[in-house]
């Protein structure tokens, strides 16, 4: 077990260096200045040179890229070019708001999707499985800020039992009472995706020679199911979670947008408006880690579910 | 050895690779009358189908189908609901909402599946190419495609837009570059099984070049399997490229775009709610279509990928 969590770690490594020499060659190839775009047309020789040279920008490319390197090493991500203040914080700031989002989503997702899930493949082929398979292939094809929207309409302004504007401060209770309505709206994209893995798992974990045997003793079909097979059929839920959270990731942008709640989606669009490009930089580098070590995190959970895993 | 006698030794080794193909070329034929027989069997893809077909009818003739200028003002008739004259009614210029879905979809369809075709020629070639290749190739395709993964697909796109400017050009290359990896990962795994068979070995043997193996002897059995998830790509480009614009970042208006009519029309969800949920319903059909034919289709390649 120690190796395999070692070896997974160490495979990470080549991947964030990557990340981290593809969000630097992006922010580069952008065509224009960046001193001009934000000082504007009217900026004098000397305010834009003076700009450029805080901002290492008259240094040659491969030093730049070096700079960048060590600024990560030493857990810095540079300060942003239109505010000054350091990139990190900012991030820091709002990223509570998209993980409680995003987690919020996966409970969500979870909890309407598994017992959904479990339903279809005990009626396989049956108008329960049926129906399921196509709503969870509508949930499939909702465009996430669609979704949003006639949530808004239908939870918020017909029968307004939630806020349209989602307050994401104050105490525990109004700051869930606050989340429900986006985490619920991105949460029913992952509902769909739970749905269908947890019913092919199922069937798949039904199918083999210790549920047969646990039959033949004897064991009663609740415990069967919820004790015997639902444990095994986790193993591609848990994957199939861990994979989509780069994908709440993205849409949360969308959701942050229509229920107007601060949040990493919020801050790449603003930067991207006043082409921040550090603080861009610095977003894209943590959205990256986050999404790389969500899948070494799943993939070591996976080692602990499944004893047969082992790194190869 | 005779010129001769090597002659009918590659004859006869070429006769052996072509009668390995001509095998496989059943194993396709019968994969096809899988598909038929599937597609008879479920009513979902064909309506699929169907609901895909009127909406590329639609949107190829929009000029025909559309009752009004989809650019055409009108500030005495603005945020109306349905009518006789405005089908789906009017957004907050007046303008009509029916003619301008047929246009936006028009694009949507244009852009989602030139990307989608775009990304699986270079997906299916870099996939095929780390596959077949193996070593190095293969390390090297394969972490830069996990890298890219390592980006929400959405976030990917928009920095690729963003940076390089909302255009038609840069919107289709940054969809095509999100969904590359996708189609390298589905090429790669066949091919990595189809190269120790013996027809490869036997072209091989015949001197065929890794190209002319890997164009023409590789491609031919990894592609089906390609083409049904191009489906469901095509899905989630039509998508991204929605998200895309609600954002900010699509083709300048006034061009009309299903995510700016959305982002538009959620201005004024309170008094019109209907600006903004007719595109956004016409964004779900198209998609929901794709879905119900890629479902489909996959299902008759391999029930057991139904996940």
């Amino acid at each position: 077990m120690g190796a395999y969590i070692f070896g997974r770690s160490l495979s990470a490594v080549p991947t964030l260096f990557g990340v981290l020499t593809i969000v630097f060659v992006l922010i580069r190839i952008a065509p224009g200045d960046p001193a001009l775009a934000i000082l504007g047309d009217n900026a004098s020789q000397e305010a834009l040179d003076a700009f450029r040279e805080r901002m290492g920008l008259n240094e040659p490319i491969l030093a730049q890229y070096l700079d960048f390197l060590t600024q990560i090493a030493r857990g810095s991500l540079g300060d942003s070019m239109v505010s000054g203040k350091p990139v990190l914080d900012s991030v820091f700031e709002v990223l509570p708001y998209t993980l409680e989002l995003a987690f919020a989503a996966i409970v969500i997702g979870v909890i309407i999707g598994v017992p959904l899930g479990i339903w279809a493949a005990l009626t396989r082929d049956g108008w329960v499985d049926n129906t399921l398979r196509v709503i969870s292939l509508l949930g499939l094809s909702f465009p996430a800020f669609l979704t949003a929207i006639l949530l808004i309409l239908w939870l918020a302004i017909e029968v307004p039992l939630f806020p349209v504007i989602s307050n994401p401060d104050g105490a525990l209770g109004a700051r869930l009472y606050n989340l429900f309505l986006p985490a619920f709206s991105l949460g029913l994209i992952l509902v769909a995706y739970v749905v269908r893995t947890t019913r092919s798992s199922m069937l798949d974990v039904l199918s083999e020679d210790y549920i047969r045997t646990a039959r033949a003793k004897g064991a009663p079909g609740r415990r069967l199911i919820y004790h015997h097979a639902l444990r095994n059929a986790l193993i591609p839920i848990v994957t199939v979670v861990g994979l989509y959270f780069g994908l709440l990731i993205g849409n949360s942008v969308l959701t942050e947008i229509v229920f107007n709640r601060p949040g990493l989606g919020k801050l790449i669009v603003l930067s991207l408006n006043q082409r921040d490009y550090t603080t861009l930089q610095g977003l894209l580098v943590v959205v990256a880690f986050m999404v790389v070590l969500v899948n070494l995190l799943t993939d070591l959970v996976y080692g602990l579910i499944d004893p047969r895993v082992k790194f190869k | 050895m005779s010129q001769e006698h090597q002659n009918t030794q590659i004859g006869a080794a070429g006769s052996i690779a072509l009668e390995t193909e001509n095998k496989l070329g059943g194993n396709k034929k019968t994969l096809l009358v899988r598909v038929g027989d599937y597609t008879v069997e479920n009513p979902l893809t064909v309506i699929g189908t169907v609901i895909f077909l009127a909406i590329v009818i639609l949107s190829a003739f929009a000029p025909f189908f559309a009752t009004h200028d989809p650019l055409e003002q009108n500030i005495l008739s603005r945020l109306e609901d349905r009518s006789a004259e405005h089908l789906l009614g009017t957004d907050m210029f007046g303008r009509d909402t029916w003619s301008r879905i047929l246009y936006g979809l028009q694009l949507s369809l244009i852009i989602g599946l030139l990307s989608t075709a775009l990304a699986l020629v270079f997906g299916t070639a870099l996939g095929i190419l780390a596959g077949y290749r193996g070593g190095w190739t293969d390390i090297i395709i394969m972490r830069v495609m996990d890298m890219l993964l390592a980006f929400p697909t959405l976030i990917t796109g928009l920095l690729i837009v963003a940076v390089l400017g909302a255009n038609f050009v840069n919107i289709v290359l940054a969809i095509t570059v999100t969904i590359i990896p996708m189609f390298a990962r589905v090429a790669r795994a066949p091919t990595i099984a189809l190269k120790e068979r013996e027809f490869v070995e036997s072209c091989r043997a015949m001197g065929y070049s890794d190209l002319r193996i890997m164009i023409f002897h590789i491609t031919p059995n990894v592609i089906g399997e390609v083409m049904v998830l191009a489906s469901l790509w095509a899905a989630y480009a039509i998508r991204i490229e929605a998200y895309l614009s609600f954002i900010g970042l699509g083709v300048a208006p006034p061009t009309p775009t299903l995510g700016t009519m959305i982002r538009e029309g959620f201005e004024f969800i309170l008094d019109a709610p209907y600006v903004s949920i007719y595109p956004g319903l016409a964004v779900l059909i198209v998609v929901l279509a794709l879905n119900l034919i890629g479902d489909g289709l996959r299902d008759s390649i391999d029930p057991k990928l139904r996940d």
